[in-house]
């Protein structure tokens, strides 16, 4: 206990040496300036990421107290590092927390409730020790009364980057004075209590990092701008290397070189840059760029974006000039392949318009050959070259490039962006990208074509990149035609790509309705430029005299002697392979002097492991596949939309959310990206309106909505709503974002965790007529595997038994994933498959009577897997004998459906869905309450199959699932417990029941898994995904009650997978029958859990009122203590029901909690709005790392609020200081411009004595 | 030189025409017996058209029939000629695949950029490949497959290559032909109107097409020769009237049946007769 003396001391020190370093710059400032007029604050938050960085840089010179530049991170780096060692619990934790408040729990066994006691508790303590903390927090102060009156986050706020923004509300101060105290007077009892139990086999740590970063509100510039050296290979082969504000979004980058370049036309051209797989990307313009380039140097290539197909209607010489510099480097890499006639005679324009009129000029004779004018050049070429130079006499330089383009636009490949792929049948083609459709390719020869308005839908799953035909003269149906891209990010690029094109070509504008026009602007997947049409009108505008311009020589590109110049070695690498991809010379570029290399590094990571927010919800864009504009041939009974139909997306956005339009910039564009799923989901029934209704204009996607509504039926509609709300809900739930550096090589662009498949060659170990029935090429198969193994592990202590059994769940539950593209087939049904793999729904009417069809497949297929999970089934059915009392289910049920008023979130998710389910189940008494369970059910069922249509057809299936899920706990009574554990702040579920919580799972899950699948289509990240959505859920809508039940993140992925596993395993039973079991658990669970729910509703509830309207969704982080407590009590429950089979554990939990300020709890009265959530889980097999990233808005300013949750399954012999030291150390260095508020440590502790079975 | 431009389509200088074997009426391949080949006939009607390519200022080099090779006669299927690019092709037929050997000594002579298939697994007639200025479309017949059109498509680079599946005839152009830049004859039966659709959804371009009631009639020649303008060279009113007339309805154009009755009966037509080079405006 001296040690923790210590420790307490170490950290109180450092938090002074921390606050004060930081906080100096910032003193000038009165610190009574907590009147300050808003500008200020705005600055101050503003500029306090850009400082908190700048601080980090500087801070080595700097010097005094913290061995480490960086302030939070740093600072218990070094010196943390050492400590991390050693071996006592608390201590070395405590080191890594230097300014918190630390809050210790701990707790044997914990009931149910003590967890409702315990939230009271904290605020008693702070009241008390109010005063104390006074004198410390004098610095924060001064710090403080700068910042803007934020609410709960930045309360939250670390008091130790003091370059920081602390919270300066006057109210603030003396809570977070108080809350220091009692920080302190934790942290010595803390350190107590953590050392007791080491006998522990297993611990279970939980870290909570809740970062808060303000961002640039939109007015306001920050002071200090940190710059990032870039480099931009412009066409000439020169580079322009420039400084640009790290947070610049694209367009800055690509004004300042269009500028350089004084070009006006410049819609026509875009930068690339290479990811980490060397393929060449566009930059988005209105997107971060340091949110897409993520290595260093950020070196981008200057290129024609789109080719225009008659370049004679470019107003200006100069873009025709680029565009010729470009044909030229595309011909010389054999990007744009051309005869050897078409060779020369381009050849000789470009030697007309460089050297002007031909001359008998021996030297010049000798300077031809360091032109490149092939990528096999010949002195034959050559010859021929200038035998028509002689031709071109008297032609200007813009004349010969007029000719040059007139030529080369005939060529075949002009304008074609190539792509590799494979068809269905597994062969290699190529898939070209041009302005009037979608080119397919076997080598050279084209062997289909399809003209955008033959496309109804281009989508992308996984790899598989989708377009679904609009059906000819002759065929009735659409068809869908997938390819199989070499990689998800292939696919990816591809659908942007085609969005892209077809935008610019095919569209007299990007869809954009007034309203949503900002958002459309934030969209990463609407190409959010001019189109053609619309650059052609504003380029008439120009007025200018034809800018000088200065012809450089393409002996720039030229093989020359002194050794090859910029472009030319990737020009060669180019030839050599024979690939398509554009030349990017890639120049290693030196940190800057600024920026000390190890800064760079860190950075880089950070970017790595940083992945885009939004983009996790866009992997839906299965769903928000174009729609594309009937072509004239084809039949259109559909639309009569002349040429914009497709992206009715954007309008739905901002009709639901008026906020987006305000002001933030930033906010909007993230806003959008969260809120781009909820479009494509709304967009599902503008889709369906389309086909039915012929439109003559665009319509806003909710006004599509509406009508689908009255034309098709209100059911449908609704259906379509409560998805939408589902979404809602799932985004309120915070997200996680960052992920541990070690991960980027499996993390994709879009931050998801990309496991490679297993070889298709081993589909060769298994007898042939299996080969199409088991996935085991499945791209899903290794991640599933991976976590079913960790859980059963968890769960069993058995290497043998969790290696055996987790394979063929792993299987199985692969087996369940939609199939795509190449992969296999399964036999049964054709249909299922194909809706799998249409994202959007088309005919309404379809679903409705499929549905029967559907569901019959569906079970047949079902049953396979339950004869083989027959055990699986009794066991669950057991475990439903425990629970009964169908009064709690109705009482549940009844909260949520007919309450006076209900959150239009649960109106329209009840609603719709019993409606639609009526149709199917009879049992007519029960519908309230069945709807309820029903929807959820179909959603989560969704999840798994993204398409929305199936909702109905899927949910006898869907119910079945619910039922079985139960059963699983049992099997994994351990991996429970330890999920539990994990379980984060503000989730209060209680698990007193393994079956219980199960259920209360599957139904949140059910909620917001649908439409998240339906967003992301990626089945892989979907198990994880889901977990995350359900945490959210329940923190952001404890109001309804059943489902809300909460479920934590761990918890989640455990349900998760057992959800998948248990639908393919069981399916016996008949959809009524489970219906009433569902309810049967669903009542226990409601018992169990309302008491401890209550607190938490309450502090929500208020968010829910005043939102409602708005469809925003206000997020309230619940209090981080209570959920801790709840799980421990829940797990010994568990266990003992669970099963004989299955060991039961008897553990011992210990929470811990350390808090930079006070938590919000429910005081926060401010609404803020939740622009984007996200959350990223990676895993090994003795951690789990969930990370949730929340963006919200308040009062202008947004914050970004990480929260990390690991998991660390284990023996004693892993240093679990040393690993929670880790990855505190990790998430500051990730981002440094966050400050860490609150650190939770639960371990749980397996008792030897208590011993397992 | 502007080999990618499509004004130059229709212009030729050259042309290279073989004669008829008195094997023909027995050995010539045909896919199914249309009767007995006159072979005076046929070569007089062959005669009409070596003499109407001279009308035209066609510098015509007349190969001498070999015997061995019954289908020596169609030299189309011998060779791809576009622009100042010669592919060699591998007929399909292997009893023709020397017929080759003469034309590439020809072509070679003429400084054209030979090429030759050097793959065994390709086939390509040259019957199979159309032509229309802009882009190329190569028919895939019992007489080419898949690698033959791909190794045409690498060869004529600048052109969009696009494979038709063809069924139930022999070529591609037995049932279709180029009356112009933008025109495209089809017949009007159902193999020749599902080749159209396909050609239609295989297209950057906009073409007219000119349909006419005997599918083999669509088979022509066009040619855009200096100080004539438009010629074509069509079915004769005698064989195929109604579809003469259609032809008739071409504007501006200078019209020239030539009569090929006998060909016809072992599937050729009058594109098959002949290969037509361009050389004056190749660079």
């Amino acid at each position: 206990m001296t040690t923790e003396g210590d420790t307490g001391v170490e950290v109180q020190k450092e938090t002074e040496k921390s606050d004060e370093q930081p906080a100096s710059p910032s003193h000038q400032q009165s610190p009574q300036s907590t009147s300050s007029s808003l500008e200020n604050r705005e600055e101050r938050a503003d500029s306090s990421g850009d400082q908190h960085q700048d601080t980090e840089a500087q801070s080595p010179p700097q010097g005094g107290g913290s061995p480490a530049g960086t302030p939070p991170s740093s600072k218990s780096s070094p010196s943390s590092d050492k400590k991390e060692r050693n071996p006592s619990g608390g201590k070395g934790i405590s080191r890594f927390l230097p300014s918190w408040r630390k809050k210790q729990r701990s707790q044997s066994q914990t009931s149910e409730e003590d967890a409702g006691k315990e939230e009271p508790a904290p605020v008693k303590e702070e009241e008390t020790t109010a005063d104390k903390d006074q004198n410390v927090k004098l610095e924060e102060e001064v710090v403080k009364s700068e910042e803007p009156k934020e609410e709960v986050d930045k309360q939250e706020k670390h008091s130790v980057s003091g370059s920081e923004a602390q919270p300066a509300r006057e109210d603030g101060k003396e809570e977070k004075s108080d809350e220091k105290a009692t920080d302190i007077k934790e942290d010595k009892v803390d350190s107590d209590e953590k050392i007791e139990p080491e006998e522990a086999k297993r611990e279970t740590k939980e870290v909570q990092t809740v970062h808060t970063r303000m961002e640039k509100s939109p007015k306001k510039t920050p002071k200090k701008v940190k710059t990032v050296p870039c480099r931009v290979v412009l066409l000439d082969g020169t580079e322009y290397p420039c400084e640009i504000e790290k947070r610049s979004k694209g367009q800055v980058l690509f004004d300042k070189v269009c500028a350089h370049l004084n070009l006006l036309e410049k819609d026509y051209f875009g930068l690339t840059y290479r990811d980490s797989t060397d393929q060449k990307n566009w930059l988005d313009l209105i997107k971060d760029i340091k949110k897409q380039i993520r290595n260093y140097p950020w070196q981008f290539a200057f290129n024609v974006k789109f080719y225009p197909p008659d370049p004679s209607q470019l107003t200006e010489d100069i873009t025709r000039y680029l565009l010729c510099l470009q044909l030229r480097q595309d011909i010389a890499s054999g990007r744009l392949p051309c005869s050897f006639v078409t060779h020369a005679l381009l050849g000789s324009y470009t030697l007309q318009a460089e050297l002007g009129d031909y001359s008998a000029d021996d030297q010049r004779l000798e300077s031809i050959s360091e032109f490149q004018f092939a990528p096999n050049q010949t002195k034959e070429l050559e010859d021929k070259i200038m035998e028509l130079h002689k031709t071109h006499r008297g032609l200007t330089p813009a004349m010969a490039d007029s000719q040059f383009l007139e030529n080369a636009k005939k060529l075949s490949m002009y304008g074609v962006d190539l792509h590799h792929a494979k068809d269905s049948e597994a062969v290699d083609i190529m898939l070209g990208v041009c302005a009037n459709g979608l080119l397919i390719y076997k080598d050279r020869l084209r062997i289909n074509r399809f003209a955008w308005p033959k496309i109804l839908k281009i989508s992308y799953k996984r790899s598989n990149f989708y377009i679904k035909i609009r059906p000819g003269e002759t065929e009735h149906f659409e068809s869908t035609i997938g390819f199989k891209l070499p990689s998800h990010r292939a696919a990816k690029r591809l659908w942007k790509v085609c969005v892209e094109h077809h935008t610019f070509f095919r569209l007299l504008s990007p869809e954009q309705p007034p309203k949503a026009k900002f958002l459309t602007l934030g969209s990463k997947f609407r190409y959010s430029g001019r189109t053609q049409a619309q650059t052609r009108q504003a380029s008439t505008l120009i007025d200018r005299p034809a800018p000088y311009f200065e012809r450089t020589s393409s002996k720039r590109i030229s093989r020359s002697l002194d050794g090859p110049p910029e472009l030319s070695a990737a020009d060669e690498d180019l030839i050599r392979d024979s690939t398509f991809d554009q030349p990017v010379s890639v120049n290693e570029v030196k940190p800057s002097a600024s920026e000390p290399v190890l800064r760079d590094e860190k950075r880089s990571e950070e970017l790595l492991s940083q992945p885009p927010e939004l983009e996790l919800h866009k992997e839906t864009k299965s769903l928000p596949i174009y729609q594309l504009s009937p072509s004239l041939t084809a039949l259109n009974h559909t639309l009569n939309l002349p040429t914009i139909p497709e992206m009715d997306t954007l309008s739905d956005i901002s009709d639901e959310d008026p906020f987006l339009h305000g002001d933030l910039e930033q906010t909007a564009l993230q806003h959008w990206e969260f809120s781009t799923d909820e479009h494509h989901i709304n967009n599902m029934p503008g889709v369906l309106n389309m086909s039915v209704i012929p439109l003559t204009s665009f319509v806003p996607a909710v006004s599509l909505t509406k009508q689908s509504a009255s034309t098709v039926g209100a059911s449908q509609s609704t259906v379509v709503q409560s998805i939408k709300e589902i979404k809602l809900t799932f985004s309120l739930s915070g997200f996680f974002r960052c992920f541990p550096s070690k991960f980027p090589s499996v993390l994709d662009e879009d931050g998801y965790i990309s496991f490679p498949s297993l070889p298709e060659e081993w589909l060769a170990f298994l007898p042939p007529h299996l080969q199409h029935h088991i996935p085991i090429t499945s791209p899903s198969l290794i991640p599933s595997f991976l976590l079913i193994f960790v859980l059963l592990l968890s769960a069993s202590q058995s290497v043998p038994f969790s290696l055996v059994m987790s394979f063929p769940l792993a299987l199985s539950l692969c087996y369940l994933e939609p199939k795509s593209g190449s992969l296999s087939i399964i036999c049964d049904s054709d249909r299922k498959d194909k809706a799998q793999e249409e994202e959007v729904l088309e005919e309404q009417g379809d679903v409705v009577t499929a549905a029967a069809a559907e569901s019959n497949t569906a079970e047949t297929k079902e049953e396979e897997h339950s004869r083989q999970e027959k055990d699986f089934d009794k066991i669950q059915e057991d475990a439903l004998k425990h629970q009964a009392s169908i009064s709690e289910l109705k009482r549940s049920f009844m909260e949520s459906t007919p309450a006076p008023r209900p959150n239009e979130w649960e109106k329209r998710l009840n609603q719709p869905l019993s409606q639609q389910t009526h149709g199917n189940i009879a049992d007519q008494a029960e519908e309230t309450t069945t709807g309820s369970a029903d929807n959820i059910v179909k959603i989560s069922d969704e999840n798994q199959k993204p398409e929305v249509k199936k909702k109905a057809e899927d949910l006898p299936l869907e119910t079945v699932v619910n039922v079985e899920t139960e059963g699983m706990p049992k099997l994994i009574p351990g991996g429970e417990k330890e999920v539990k554990q994990l379980a984060p702040q503000g989730e209060v579920c209680g698990r007193k029941d393994s079956t219980s919580s199960s259920d209360s799972s599957n139904e949140s899950e059910g909620e917001e898994g649908g439409e998240y699948h339906t967003q992301t289509k990626l089945a892989e990240n979907t198990i994880k995904e889901e977990e995350e959505n359900e945490d959210m859920t329940q923190n952001e809508e404890p109001g309804k009650s059943p489902r809300t039940d909460t479920i934590q993140g761990t918890r989640a992925i455990l349900v998760n997978s057992e959800n998948v596993l248990n639908k393919e395993l069981v399916f016996q039973n008949e959809v009524q029958e489970k219906m009433e079991d569902l309810m049967d658990k669903q009542v226990k669970k409601t018992e169990q859990h309302q008491k401890e729910e209550h607190p938490q509703v309450n502090g929500v509830m208020l968010h829910h009122e005043t939102d409602d309207s708005i469809h925003i969704i206000q997020y309230t982080e619940p209090p981080v203590v209570k959920t801790e407590m709840v799980t421990i009590s829940d797990a010994s429950q568990k266990n003992e029901i669970a099963t004989k089979e299955v060991p039961i554990l008897h553990t011992e939990t210990k929470t811990i909690t350390y808090e930079a300020a006070e938590t919000d709890g429910g005081g926060d009265n401010e609404p803020a709005m939740l622009l984007s959530a996200q959350t990223i889980t990676s895993e090994s097999i003795s951690t789990t790392t969930t990370t949730h990233i929340t963006k919200t808005v308040k009062g202008g300013i947004s914050e970004t609020r990480i929260e990390k949750r690991i998991v660390i399954t284990g023996d004693a012999d892993i240093d679990h200081d040393e690993a929670l030291a880790q990855a505190i150390k990790e998430a500051k260095e990730q981002h440094p411009d966050m400050s860490v508020t609150r650190v939770v440590v639960h371990k749980e502790t397996e008792l030897t004595e208590e011993g397992e079975d | 030189m502007a080999a990618i431009t499509s004004s130059s389509f229709g212009h030729y200088s050259h042309a290279i025409v073989r004669g008829i074997p008195a094997s023909l009426p027995a050995a010539a391949l045909r896919i199914e017996n249309q009767g007995e080949v006159n072979l005076e006939n046929a070569r007089r009607e062959h005669a009409v058209y070596v003499e109407t390519l001279k009308k035209l200022g066609l510098h015509v080099h007349e190969l001498a029939a070999d015997e061995q090779f019954p289908d020596c006669v169609f030299v189309e299927d011998a060779a791809v000629v576009v622009g100042g690019t010669a592919l060699i092709t591998r007929p399909g037929a292997p009893s023709r695949r020397k017929e080759v050997e003469v034309v590439k000594s020809v072509l070679e002579d003429l400084h054209l950029n030979v090429v030759e298939m050097q793959d065994e697994s390709a086939t390509l007639d040259g019957g199979d490949v159309l032509f229309t200025g802009k882009e190329i479309f190569v028919g895939m017949s019992k007489r080419t497959n898949q690698r033959g059109a791909e190794i045409l498509a690498d060869t004529f680079k600048d052109y969009a290559v696009s494979k038709i599946p063809v069924t139930d005839r022999l070529h591609l152009k037995t049932i279709c032909g180029a009356a112009g830049p933008n025109v495209i004859v089809i017949g009007t039966g159902e193999a020749p109107q599902k080749v159209l659709k396909t050609m239609q959804q295989m297209s950057d371009y906009r073409y007219e097409k000119l349909t006419v009631p005997d599918d083999v009639a669509a088979n022509c020649i066009y040619f855009n020769i200096p100080g004539k303008g438009n010629v074509l060279i069509h079915c004769a009113q005698e064989e195929f009237p109604e579809s003469a007339k259609v032809f008739q309805k071409l504007k501006d154009y200078t019209l020239i049946p030539v009569p090929n009755s006998e060909l016809a009966k072992v599937d050729g037509g009058l594109t098959c007769l002949s290969i037509l080079i361009n050389k004056s405006t190749e660079i």
